[in-house]
């Protein structure tokens, strides 16, 4: 029976590593120096200064290209939001969520009495601005990929632990080559081509980056066809469609922070993190309590088992 | 319901004109109160009331979800992330519901091992036992149906994967296919069926319940001895207040693993996947299902070669149905007259082998059937450069290192031939080997060993009644393994 016993246990433990097991090729993802504070057993916070300047992060840079369509200007002033404001509690009163909104426009989704959709600013119950109006004009101007719709990208990354998703982003974002390694030659339809050489253990040739992709290897793929090489040790990862996105400096942080591509992918993944949950909060706020409860009604009725057993012999 | 006599007695002048009338408070009364419940059940026995925990969580849960879900291929998904970010509690609805259907899956799991041990399943218990296995594949159906709901990647991809499997069925197969799916492919049409049945299957799970129950209580429980009651002044206590408050502990104690989850974890037992938006157009890496489907899945996988006329892809299915249809006829399998597995020290080996054997096949549907199981020594992968000189001839040579097998493919094409480099994987212990041995152990405990070993193996220290195990008065009672 201690045997049995033991199984029980690897079931559940099972459940957890046999989901994990999946997606070859890429590099594993990782947490930055220092690890997520919201992955931290049992009830980690997100950092809310963090989340606001991947606010701007998004804002300012990926928002160019990538929609999170499930998300409004409200959620932002929202109870567990980056910008909540106790005095505010009804988030569409709250004048930084309003201003926000008020620097985009988007196409009003109701008609004016004449019939006609017009642009104007958009109000804290108004969803995030779209940057393409449909699938097909994202593809379109994105040479046939599709920037995926970020708004829950942190749950779609990873197995499902807390801050997989997030570990994701953040490896991706900070993880392309450095702009030093990538070299250019002539290739011979006389365009330039550009190319990365490895040397480190085995993984020993050169990666030749197709035209309009960009080597990474926390990206999913396979990377064997560009390679020159030993094809038992392709360098991992594949090639994406988004150019490195975050030099440093790209944007300028409101609240001084310097803007470091390690900075920059970490506050947009603590916000994305944000985005994907953005009740976590409550949800693990709730769980201490609940548990705390189980435990004493466990611990009562266990005495109560006792006593009423006492007589028994089982 | 029960066997016994009634000790109801009405008191006040309601009861007993209702007592007349309909006497259900009686029938309550006699199941879950005055029940004579064998005095030795363990702990392995409390997870009957566990199970019926989880469905009326699962039921409550999913009325109010219900409520706020939208089942159209365009809402659908939106609509699911709008429940965890706009309705009040719908983060803990959504999450407890989503974790409860793993946890009822753990949880009939341990019950099903437990009666597999004790021997519940033998006369008089087989229509119990069947019952229960009609219940556990209703579970399955509504899980899966359940999982198509949030229109995920795995949703859809895996409703694919399923409803294909139909197709394996010759003649009819196709049809059946398209019926199920109410079209020629898994569209909103099918989401909406889904939908309708996943919302129906809980209450004939249900009414399957009452009956299981109902079945449990004409014979009586069975016990760890596995020996019947003979004296229910000796051998018994009342289900109240013994029982309730032994399977009241143990459900709390339940109920915190399953908070823990839910508040802490809720993800981590679901495939990521599956907060991507289904489309059609991109299939998914790994198509594997939910993780207590996996062990089905793997066998299902197993199956890579024909028998006869019979092809893999439907041999596979019917192997897949037949390692559950297995158990409904188990009572007739069995042929030991020892019903505890305490008393039956080889029978208990086997089992043990055949509970480890479940678990690894869950493993291996999850990981890919080409992929060499971890901790087997493999040989290194070589080079194979093949390679057709301009006189049209064929060759291979193959190398060890990167640069003998480079400078042999230049030579080749320095001499006008054309060359190309790939890897040769050595002889590997995959997981595809592992799972057709797996399935193999699978079938042959059910098959094979328990009706062999039935009749050949010597039963030990079986004790002559309940009350005498309990008391340690039972000549050579073995140590319990518990």
């Amino acid at each position: 029976m201690r045997l049995l016993k033991s199984c029980f246990m690897a079931i559940g433990t099972l459940g957890l590593a046999l989901t994990a097991h999946a997606a070859g090729g890429a590099k594993h993802a990782h947490a930055p120096e220092g690890g997520w504070s919201f992955a931290e057993v049992p009830a980690g916070k997100l950092e809310m200064e963090s989340v606001q300047r991947g606010y701007q992060v998004y804002r300012e840079v990926c928002a160019a290209c990538h929609s999170m369509n499930l998300l409004s200007y409200r959620n932002l002033g929202e109870k567990g939001g980056p910008f909540y404001d106790s005095e505010y509690p009804n988030p569409n009163d709250n004048p930084l969520v309003k201003a926000f909104a008020a620097e985009d426009e988007i196409l009003d989704p109701v008609p004016d009495d004449a019939g006609d959709y017009n642009y104007r600013p958009a109000r804290p119950s108004d969803k995030f601005r779209s940057p393409y109006p449909n699938k097909q004009a994202a593809q379109a101007a994105n040479g046939g990929a599709y920037p995926p719709d970020l708004s829950v990208i942190s749950k779609a990354r990873g197995h499902g632990s807390e801050g997989d998703g997030a570990s994701y982003v953040y490896s991706l974002l900070a993880g392309y080559p450095s702009t030093d390694k990538i070299k250019t030659k002539t290739g011979e339809d006389g365009l330039n081509v550009n190319y990365i050489e490895f040397d480190k253990d085995k993984t020993v040739g050169v990666l030749t980056q197709p035209t309009g992709l960009y080597y990474n290897p926390y990206f999913p793929g396979d990377a064997t066809p560009q390679w020159e090489g030993d094809p038992r040790h392709v360098p991992y990862g594949g090639f994406l469609a988004m150019a490195p996105q975050l030099p440093d400096g790209r944007v300028e942080y409101i609240d001084g922070t310097e803007a470091t591509t390690h900075q920059m992918a970490y506050d947009v993944s603590q916000f994305l993190h944000w985005a994907g949950d953005p009740k976590q909060a409550q949800r693990k706020s709730m769980g201490l309590p609940v548990l705390l409860y189980l435990t004493f009604l466990a611990i009562l009725l266990w005495f109560s088992y006792k006593s009423i057993w006492r007589n028994v012999a089982h | 319901m029960s066997g016994h006599e009634s000790t109801y007695e009405p008191k006040s002048g309601f009861t007993k004109w209702l007592d007349s009338r309909l006497p259900i408070v009686r029938l309550a009364h006699d199941s879950f109160v005055d029940f004579p419940t064998p005095k030795n059940l363990n702990y392995w026995y409390t997870f009957g009331a566990i199970l019926a925990i989880c469905l009326v969580i699962q039921i409550i849960t999913g009325v109010v979800l219900a409520m706020h879900y939208t089942a159209t291929v365009d809402q659908a998904f939106a609509s699911v992330e709008r429940i965890m970010r706009d309705v009040p509690f719908g983060w803990l609805l959504r999450n407890l519901h989503m974790t409860g259907a793993s946890m009822f899956f753990l949880a009939v799991y341990i019950h099903m091992f437990r009666g597999l041990y004790y021997g519940s399943y033998k006369a008089p218990r087989e229509v119990l036992w069947i019952l229960g296995c009609i219940i556990f594949l209703l579970m399955m159906a509504t899980a899966f149906l359940g999982y198509m709901l949030p229109w995920g990647q795995m949703s859809l991809h895996g409703a694919n994967v399923i409803i294909g499997l139909f197709g394996a069925i010759p003649l009819v197969g196709e049809s059946i296919q398209s019926w199920l799916m109410g079209g020629p492919s898994v569209g909103n049409q099918t989401l909406q069926r889904f939908f309708s049945l996943h919302y129906l299957l809980p209450f004939i799970i249900a009414g399957m319940v009452i009956l299981h129950i109902w079945a449990l209580h004409v014979p009586g429980n069975n016990n760890p001895t596995g020996v019947e009651v003979q004296d229910d002044e000796k051998d018994t206590v009342p289900f109240h207040p013994y029982y309730t408050v032994k399977d009241g502990f143990a459900i709390v104690v339940f109920l915190i693993i399953f908070c823990a989850f839910a508040f802490y974890a809720p993800n981590v037992l679901g495939h990521a996947d599956n907060y991507t938006e289904a489309n059609p157009l991109v299939t998914p890496a790994h198509i594997v299902p939910e993780w207590y489907l996996l062990p089905f899945y793997a066998i299902l996988r197993a199956i890579t070669f024909n028998i006869g006329p019979i092809d893999a892809k439907l041999l596979g299915v019917l192997f897949m149905f037949g390692a559950i249809a297995v158990l409904f006829v188990l009572p007739w399998l069995d042929t030991s007259k020892v019903r505890s597995m305490r008393y039956r020290p080889v029978a208990k080996q086997f089992f043990l082998g055949f509970v480890v054997a479940s678990l690894l096949l869950g493993w291996c549907g999850a990981s890919n059937p080409d992929d060499p199981v971890p901790f087997f020594p493999k040989a290194a992968d070589k080079l194979v450069v093949s390679y057709t000189d301009t006189a049209g001839i064929e060759g291979a040579a193959v190398f060890a290192e990167y640069s003998e097998a480079k400078t042999f493919q230049t030579e080749q094409q320095a001499a006008g031939a054309t060359a190309s480099m790939s890897i040769q994987k050595p002889w590997m212990f995959t997981f595809k080997l592992l799972s057709q041995i797996l399935t193999t152990y699978y079938f042959a405990y059910f098959l094979l060993i328990l009706p062999i070993l039935g009749l050949r193996e010597q039963p030990k220290g079986e004790p002559d009644s309940i009350h005498k195990s309990v008391l340690g008065d039972a000549p050579a009672e073995p140590v319990p393994a518990e």
